[in-house]
């Protein structure tokens, strides 16, 4: 299988809009308290972009921006700062998820607005991670880093793929170009 | 078989088609919605919604309002939903390939 598109121009332009789509999704995220938007969707444009750079360049290369051992955890935090959230107020004596018991001093409405922010960032948190952790699970890793040096590869499909060319190249009738 | 599923469909979509041509107009004051009241008495949630969105919370759109303070476990459930799936993820995948 071959897991990303070796090209030049698909890499830079993937690399030029990435940012954009990140500023897009913290937009959606922030702003989602006047427009349409919020946690979920802002969460899976942040996917979005961490997906774009996997399939441009591959999923090793993009462990620099979003490593795929920050998957699990980061979706466990999102859901976290959401519980949390919702729980902090019950030991000041509200009801879970009454934003208005949050220990910040504030006007009540003010307090539901911060609340309202907290759980959007925790969903956002979650989406992102988990949408990046399940695409990161369902191409795996690389079958080679399983086996270098490791242990000898004595199936006969294992061999091959130890053996065989390297992961990402093109096929030959798309190189040239 | 095959025609008699057509045959189902078609008559089923006819139906809801029909349907929608007598529900009330998107928004209107006096359809049912924004005019029911409560076993209690008092205006449905909606209404409650609307009214009082903006003073309870000093957001403009009443949609986040809605979705993250007052259905607020609603959200939580969601995201729980979520997370349960990149876990069962992790925990389906990831094994298979050791």
């Amino acid at each position: 299988m071959r897991e990303y598109y070796d090209d030049r121009i698909v890499a830079l332009s993937a690399r030029l809009v990435t940012p954009f789509i990140q500023l897009f999704a913290l937009y959606v995220v922030f702003h989602g308290h006047y427009s349409p938007g919020g946690g979920f969707q802002g969460g899976a444009m942040l996917a979005a972009s961490f997906l774009l750079i996997r399939l441009s360049i591959g999923t090793e290369a993009a462990q620099l921006q979003f490593r795929r051992t920050w998957g699990t955890p980061g979706s466990s935090i999102g859901t976290l700062v959401f519980l949390g959230t919702g729980l902090v107020v019950v030991f000041f004596g509200f009801n879970f998820l009454d934003y208005a018991g949050l220990p910040l001093g504030l006007p009540e409405p003010e307090l539901r607005n911060l609340g309202i922010l907290a759980v959007e960032i925790g969903v956002a948190v979650a989406v992102a991670a988990t949408l990046t952790a399940i695409y990161d699970d369902l191409v795996g890793e690389r079958p080679a880093a399983h086996h270098a040096g490791v242990e000898q590869a004595t199936d006969l499909e294992e061999a091959d793929q130890v053996e065989g060319p390297a992961w990402h190249e093109p096929a030959p009738e798309a190189g040239d170009g | 078989m095959r025609r008699l599923v057509l045959v189902v469909l078609l008559a089923f979509a006819g139906l809801l088609l029909y349907g929608i041509g007598h529900l009330p107009e998107r928004g209107a004051p006096d359809a049912p919605v924004n005019t029911a009241e409560s076993v209690v008495g008092s205006p449905n949630a909606a209404t409650y919604y609307i009214e009082n969105a903006y003073q309870d919370a000093e957001t403009p759109n009443m949609v986040t309002v809605t979705l993250a303070d007052y259905r607020g476990f609603d959200t939580l459930g969601e995201t729980t939903v979520i997370f349960a799936a990149g876990i069962a993820c992790a925990l389906i995948l990831r094994g298979s390939r050791e």
